[in-house]
């Protein structure tokens, strides 16, 4: 679990990071979302005892940020922005180095290092020097190595952005299982599809502070309205529109289709379907208009620099 | 909530004992400095120089011993040929660890630029294993080629044609000087690359290492050609006293480096550019202000009150440790004057009676302001050197610069008394304006010592340059609010009015 409150970082008179307050429980995936220079890094550095916050507190693993910054590095994995490998090294050397240096022994550590190899398609490459891996390939490594002492907490900064897509797939997979075996994660990404598919929680940073936070179901809610749903039927219909304006407001129609928003779509569309089939319309498909993580980003980022714009924004 | 079934990593407990730490951090230590000195030896950058260095260099140089030794022999300077030999053994020690600036260098600052430090600082590593891992691995591999070298070189001259019989205590201390100039090398590379976020810019500040080594090497060579004792079963005593300040020099460089060499100084700073302006500016609003951030002095009683002596309470140990170093220096002066051959030929009568009329000249007013102008100015001139000199001295310079006075104060005392004179006017004479004086100068010493010094241990929570502008602040502040009204003061009561006194007390 990780537990963050109020953590905010400042470098001489810049602040990067303003009162940051995150929960993610365990076995959940929070993504972390924003531009670059948000304070994306910093927290994430914060959340590792890597940097020392100038105020607030965070426990990760329940170890304190603060207080205990060696148990909370021992309890969870890292993927930096840069995976940083030694290039003159092979794989098999690097992962058992990192191996000695979480104090495994020689067994575990060789049967881990295997383990994860081959789970993210690596096995081939184990004698290879790491100069010689291509860049997805040091992204997979990079990540064998944040996972390879066990942790209860990952934090991932991009974790998929070097991957073709099958190795992307793979990590993810690999997360949704992790996340099944009450891992805890904390993902930075820029990949908005990644994020809606992965996290359980999302939270929106921007200049060093967390604008939006919530489900995505919260927060299509709360930064683009209602759901939307289209109906679309087999022939073009006259005066429909007025016909069911008692029970939806239509944002949008066509000759044969309509778009409306509600907010209960589990109360209005049977009473809309009796409605419509009573009127001798047939229906071919009734569906929500899918909001993606995007729509939501954008709308934040919006509001975000409105409220700045009015001198609201106290980042 | 589910409970997890992680495995974690065994981790230190408190509940171990210094031995087996020391053991958990040494281990830890050597993972990482066996991992980069292997890396080392993979980069044929690294090994053909150290290849050449240990197996063809020592050869080259015994083959030039034996020319010039012959050489010089032919115009009956032989001394000079025995002396060379030695001298090419350090040079011989010395090249190889010159690389260790490259290596550390190379693990400090290129491990920085190539981004793979943040994983490494991810783990639970402390920074002090970190630390000594680092060092260790950037000298392992020099001072091996070195030794090699070095013995290779003794080999060829030892089993050789010249049969050349060293001393052995000059042997050992050239394995022991090299030893401390490769330590002093890294552990001044671990301070220049743990400020910098490039090699480039590394290896520009390296010359601030090399620069002082190679002065330093050229003394030595000239002391191992020069010293009356080059023959000595001891040693030669100037290498000892250069081995003594070397290690000084190390234990320092130690401190600063241990640090400095943390995780939010290795992510968070640089100096590749110095914005001296926006740091002028910082300073001098702390100077004008109250406190560390700058906070505005309501009036000059409150900036009094809450700036300078919240800088003097500041200073409180620095100030402990000038006054123990000024006493011991007073001491030192005392001890000194009793030796028979330093003694001073006082008068033998033990009077004092023609002083007064010596004195009486010293009494008109422009003798006076010139002595006034000289005192404020000879003064001001050593405090300002001795805080100039702790900056690049880590604070030793303001301990031997201004309590060089106080030797010599001793000294003079321990004569007056060794004569049978009455010191009361020695004491009115120092005494009088010593009053204003000397904790005027104590201050001022401890706020030179504590500039020098605060970079060797930043207080908690404040980065080597955070906590050196402020100790520059907390300087200047004390200068502007103490020492210069002091030291004017001083000068004046030393000038017009010290003069007068000693003259009643000694009855004129």
């Amino acid at each position: 679990m990780i537990e963050a409150v109020e953590l905010t970082k400042c470098f001489d008179e810049f602040l990067a990071v303003d009162r940051v307050s995150l929960t993610i429980p365990t076995g959940s995936v929070l993504a972390l979302l924003g531009p670059n220079g948000a304070g994306k890094t910093t927290t994430v550095r914060m959340l590792t005892s890597i940097l020392a916050p100038t105020s607030g507190w965070a426990r990760v693993a329940g170890y304190s940020v603060i207080e205990q910054p060696a148990q909370v590095r021992a309890h969870v994995g890292v993927l930096t922005e840069q995976h940083g490998l030694y290039e003159r090294m092979k794989a098999v050397e690097y992962l058992d180095f990192f191996g000695r240096v979480y104090r495994l022994d020689a067994t575990e550590r060789r049967r881990r290092a295997l383990n994860l190899m081959e789970r993210f398609g690596l096995t081939s490459a184990l004698d290879k020097r790491l100069g010689e891996y291509s860049k997805g390939m040091k992204q997979k490594l990079a990540l064998v190595r944040a996972m390879l002492h066990n942790p209860p907490v990952l934090l991932l900064d991009e974790p998929t952005s070097a991957m073709d897509p099958l190795s992307a797939k793979l990590v993810r997979d690999a997360i949704i299982e992790l996340q099944r075996d009450e891992r805890t994660f904390l993902i930075t990404t820029h990949n908005l599809t990644e994020a809606q598919s992965l996290a359980d929680d999302i939270a929106i940073i921007r200049n060093g502070r967390i604008v939006a936070h919530g489900s995505f179901d919260e927060l299509a809610r709360q930064f683009v309205g209602d759901p939307v749903m289209e109906l679309r039927t087999a022939a073009p219909f006259n005066g429909l529109v007025k016909d069911i304006a008692d029970l939806v407001t239509v944002e949008d129609a066509g000759d044969t289709w309509i778009r409306y928003r509600v907010p209960d779509p589990t109360v209005t569309n049977p009473a809309l379907l009796r409605r419509v089939a009573g009127l001798g319309v047939d229906v071919v498909t009734l569906a929500p208009v899918s909001q993606t993580l995007e729509d939501i980003y954008l709308q934040v980022v919006k509001e975000d620099e409105g409220g700045a714009a009015n001198g609201n924004y106290n980042g | 909530m589910a409970t997890t079934t992680v495995n974690t990593p065994t981790m230190r407990t408190e509940a171990l004992g210094w031995w087996a730490n020391l053991r958990w951090t040494m281990g830890n230590a050597l993972i990482i400095t066996r991992r980069e000195v292997r890396d080392s030896f993979r980069d044929w950058r690294i090994i053909a120089p150290i290849v050449i260095l240990t197996f063809l260099f020592p050869f080259l140089a015994q083959f030039v011993a034996g020319q010039f030794v012959e050489f010089v022999a032919g115009y009956g300077a032989e001394l000079i040929g025995e002396r060379t030999i030695p001298f090419l053994l350090m040079i011989v020690g010395f090249f190889p660890i010159s690389i260790s600036l490259v290596i550390a260098l190379e693990t400090f600052v290129g491990e920085k630029e190539r981004r793979s430090l943040e994983p490494l600082l991810s783990t639970p590593l402390t920074n002090t294993e970190l630390y000594i891992g680092k060092t260790l691995s950037a000298m392992i591999p020099p001072l091996v080629s070195s030794f090699g070298g070095m013995a290779v070189y003794l080999g060829s001259l030892v089993f050789g044609d010249l049969a050349w019989r060293p001393q052995p205590m000059l042997v050992a201390q050239i394995v022991i000087l090299t030893t401390v100039q490769a330590l002093v090398m890294v552990t001044g590379a671990v301070v220049v690359s743990s400020q910098t976020t490039s090699t480039r810019a590394a290896n520009l500040l390296a010359s601030f290492i090399i620069i002082p080594m190679t002065l330093l090497i050229q003394g030595e060579s000239a002391i191992m050609f020069l010293a009356p004792d080059a023959e000595s079963p001891a040693g030669i005593g100037a290498l000892w006293a250069i081995i003594v300040g070397m290690v000084v020099v190390v234990i320092l460089l130690l401190r600063v480096g241990n640090s400095i060499f943390n995780r939010e100084e290795l992510l968070g700073r640089t100096i590749d550019s110095l914005n001296i302006r926006a740091t002028v500016r910082r300073v001098w609003r702390q100077v004008r202000g109250v406190d560390a951030t700058g906070a505005p002095a309501r009036s000059l009683l409150d900036w009094y009150r809450r700036g300078v002596l919240g800088s003097v309470a500041r200073l409180r140990p620095a100030i402990l440790v000038t006054i123990g170093v000024f006493l011991l220096a007073l001491v030192a002066g005392v001890i000194v004057g009793q030796r028979e051959e330093w003694r001073l030929p006082l008068i033998a009568t033990g009077s004092v009676s023609d002083m007064p009329i010596n004195l009486s000249q010293y009494l008109d007013i422009s003798t006076q302001t010139g002595s006034f102008r000289f005192i404020l100015w000879q003064n001001g001139r050593i405090l300002l050197a001795a805080a100039l000199l702790s900056m690049f001295t880590f604070g030793v310079a303001a301990l031997v610069l201004t309590p060089a006075v106080y030797v010599v104060l001793g000294y003079l005392f321990s004569q007056v008394m060794i004569a049978g004179l009455n010191p009361a006017f020695l004491v009115a004479g120092v005494l009088t304006h010593g009053v204003i004086e000397i904790p005027v100068i104590v201050l001022a010493t401890a706020a030179a010592f504590h500039l020098g010094s605060v970079v060797t241990k930043p207080p908690r929570g404040l980065t080597v340059g955070q906590a050196w502008t402020a100790a520059l602040a907390d300087t200047i502040r004390i200068a502007i609010g103490l020492v210069i009204p002091g030291l004017i003061l001083a000068a004046a009561i030393e000038a017009y009015i010290t003069p007068r006194v000693v003259m009643a007390v000694l009855g004129g």
